[in-house]
């Protein structure tokens, strides 16, 4: 009976694991529908992550947190956006760029909040419900964010694929030249949606540092942006399935931590290796099928576009 | 239409070039002005002891050296497959098995060393950074899974298993339980080549990379195929240039030097393995790459620059107190600014509204 027990907590923890990938794959991944890879999630992550958190220290208002967290990933992003669309320059090189440049400026502005504690979010509590055996706890007893990454999934997908705005962004990566033919501005939508993704990239390493392990230190998102970008290929950029490929990885996050409380004796450190070594195998699986990536992806992702050209 | 516009030039410019670096460092060094004086920081004294005074001393300039060796040698095998468009980000991960498996052969004879030990270091070195590098090669061309993530993925893994190996069989037995190695016997370490400083044999790995890249990618003809399935895919496709083998001789050249830079570092200036042997080269080589311009001499540059950039940020520490993270901040502010400058090698900037053609 033991194993029931225990099963309740790993699946609420792995919903929890979930969340800062969840927000930062489903940003990115409007970004990459609008033609533009964004390969400075981490960086805007580890932003969001300590600027969230020394707000929430000073201020004591985790809600002013998030909100300066998402701004400061918009911000961060901007520069991406600026150096891509204006000044025209390589996506892939302008992205690590902003994630070298986000772990250098979040580790300066976070020296002097190392060591700090935060209380975290409360959890919902819903006399009976909550109290439910197995799923219970990982499906009433959330935290706020870890519902509003969830709700964040359908709403994403109505933008999409139910709105003028997004079925002008898609139309946007999928062929810019003909969009701005039409007379849409390809450079502010796609501006916007790096924006986008830079909030949403905020929040996901704020959930991190004043959430899930509340503090912060230095490189504390090890990788998560990263694998945010492997999700989004792996849901061959449809929202749902991020959203699926978010919980597969905070189960493997999670089952990572539980394999030694089982009793099977592995090194931590090569239990640590899971995570990483399942993003590529999820990668190769998905990958194989070039057809599919072909007919998925956007057909403009990572092309510069010059309205004079 | 707008006020500032960019307008295309007929042909790049080949001034511009050289110039759009210079002018990057321009940039990144006034705004270092403005962010030290903006933490309240006596912005000319700070650039002072981050930029020169590391630069007054013997220590100071073979410290230089020490950090640009494996700086020159990540980044030239990075640039080469940049130059063909195979994106490895993982020379962290290759530098740290070049590490692991360089070192592992100190341990494994340890005590029964000879002339023969540095050699077989140096190329068992090179063959676990290739072999890391192999992986992401080859689930690129079997399964066109990007090497951007696998490699960086395998980066975290490379740094997972250091940490297992110190924590485990490498571990010192002597050692009172700390993560580290033994210290490695002369036999495994490499020859000074400086009086009075740390530059080791590694330095004059990193210039015979500098030759050894410039004259692959100048005077051969893989050379050539590089240049032009980086430059034009589609031609080097007409002209039957085997693109799978540009990307395995890419990934496996820049994967067998970065090995050989981790081994330089165990076997230079840390001499034993511990849990961190590299405060990142494997990733600002990324941007050494960038800045020289793919271009090994530049490379080698560049890496001078970057090398100074963390002995400076040491430096700063000690002087005034300033924090260390500012070497990351400078790092990424210099590629920011070289990439946002480079639109001029392309484009001109033109104020005013555009005419009206009659």
């Amino acid at each position: 009976m033991t194993d029931l027990a225990l099963i309740g907590p790993i699946l609420a923890a792995m919903f929890a694991a979930a969340t800062p990938l969840l927000f930062a794959a489903l940003g990115e991944l409007v970004v990459e529908k609008s033609g533009v890879l964004n390969l400075g999630v981490e960086g805007m992550m580890l932003v969001g992550a300590v600027c969230g958190f020394a707000v929430t220290v000073q201020t004591g208002s985790a809600t002013t947190g998030f909100l300066v967290a998402a701004l400061a990933g918009a911000a961060t992003a901007s520069l991406f956006a600026v150096l891509t669309l204006f000044l025209l320059a390589n996506q892939v090189a302008t992205g690590l760029a902003l994630t070298l440049f986000g772990v250098g400026l979040s580790a300066l502005i976070g020296q002097g909040f190392v060591g700090i504690p935060l209380d975290g979010l409360p959890k919902l509590y819903i006399p009976g419900l909550t109290d439910l055996p197995v799923v219970g706890q990982a499906v009433f007893g959330q935290d706020v964010m870890v519902y509003l990454a969830v709700a964040a999934v359908p709403l994403v997908h109505l933008f999409l694929y139910r709105t003028r705005v997004g079925l002008v962004l898609r139309a946007v990566g999928e062929n810019h030249t003909a969009a701005h033919a039409l007379g849409y501005k390809v450079l502010r939508i796609r501006f916007l949606a790096v924006l986008f993704g830079g909030a949403m990239a905020g929040l996901g390493g704020a959930f991190l540092s004043m959430d899930y392990t509340p503090m912060w230190a230095e490189n504390m998102t090890s990788g998560r942006g990263w694998i945010a970008l492997a999700l989004v290929v792996f849901a061959t950029w449809k929202p749902a399935r991020a959203m699926l490929g978010a919980w597969l990885f905070g189960g493997v996050t999670i089952l990572q931590l539980h394999v030694q409380g089982l009793g099977i004796d592995v090194p931590s450190q090569l239990l640590s290796m899971l995570p990483y070594l399942a993003t590529v195998l999820v990668l190769v699986l998905i990958s194989r099928d070039v057809a599919r990536i072909r007919l998925n992806a956007p057909a403009c992702l990572g092309k510069l576009f010059h309205p004079d050209a | 239409m707008s006020f500032i516009r960019l307008e295309p030039r007929g042909q790049a410019s080949k001034t511009m070039v050289y110039v759009t670096p210079l002018l990057a460092v321009a940039l990144t060094l006034l705004s270092g002005f403005i962010l030290f004086m903006a933490m309240g920081f006596d912005p000319l004294k700070a650039l002072y002891a981050f930029f020169v005074a590391p630069l007054t001393s013997v220590r100071g300039l073979g410290e230089l050296v020490v950090k640009a060796t494996p700086l020159v040698l990540c980044a030239v095998g990075l640039a080469i497959g940049f130059r063909a468009n195979v994106w490895n980000i993982g020379a962290e991960g290759q530098l740290t098995l070049g590490a692991i498996t360089g070192g592992g052969l100190a341990l494994a004879f340890y005590g029964e060393g000879g002339w023969w030990l540095l050699p077989l270091m140096v190329i068992g070195g090179a063959i676990g950074g290739a072999a890391w590098a192999a992986v992401p090669a080859y689930l690129r061309l079997r399964f066109n899974a990007s090497e951007i993530l696998t490699s960086l993925m395998l980066n975290y893994v490379a740094l997972l298993l250091l940490n297992y190996l110190v924590h485990g069989p490498y571990r010192d037995p002597d050692g009172f339980a700390f993560p580290e190695s033994r210290l490695f016997e002369a036999d495994a370490t490499l020859p000074i080549l400086w009086a009075g400083t740390r530059v080791h044999l590694g330095a004059l790995f990193a210039l015979l990379a500098v030759a050894g890249g410039w004259l692959l990618i100048a005077r051969t003809f893989i050379g050539f195929q590089i240049k032009v399935i980086g430059l034009t895919p589609a031609a080097a496709g007409y002209a039957g240039f085997d693109q799978k083998r540009i990307v395995w001789l890419t990934l496996l050249l820049s994967g067998a030097l970065a090995g050989i830079a981790g081994m330089g570092e165990i076997a230079g200036p840390i001499g034993q393995i511990t849990a961190s042997i590299s405060p990142g080269y494997g990733y600002t080589a990324i941007i050494v790459a960038f800045l020289g311009r793919l271009h090994p001499v530049g490379i080698l540059l560049a890496a001078l620059l970057m090398a100074l950039s963390f002995i400076g940020g040491e430096a700063a520490q000690i002087a005034m107190g300033l924090p260390k993270a500012i070497t990351g901040v400078f790092q990424g502010m210099l590629l920011f600014f070289l990439l946002a400058s480079d639109v001029l090698i392309r484009y001109r900037v033109r104020f005013g509204a555009r005419r009206a053609v009659a």
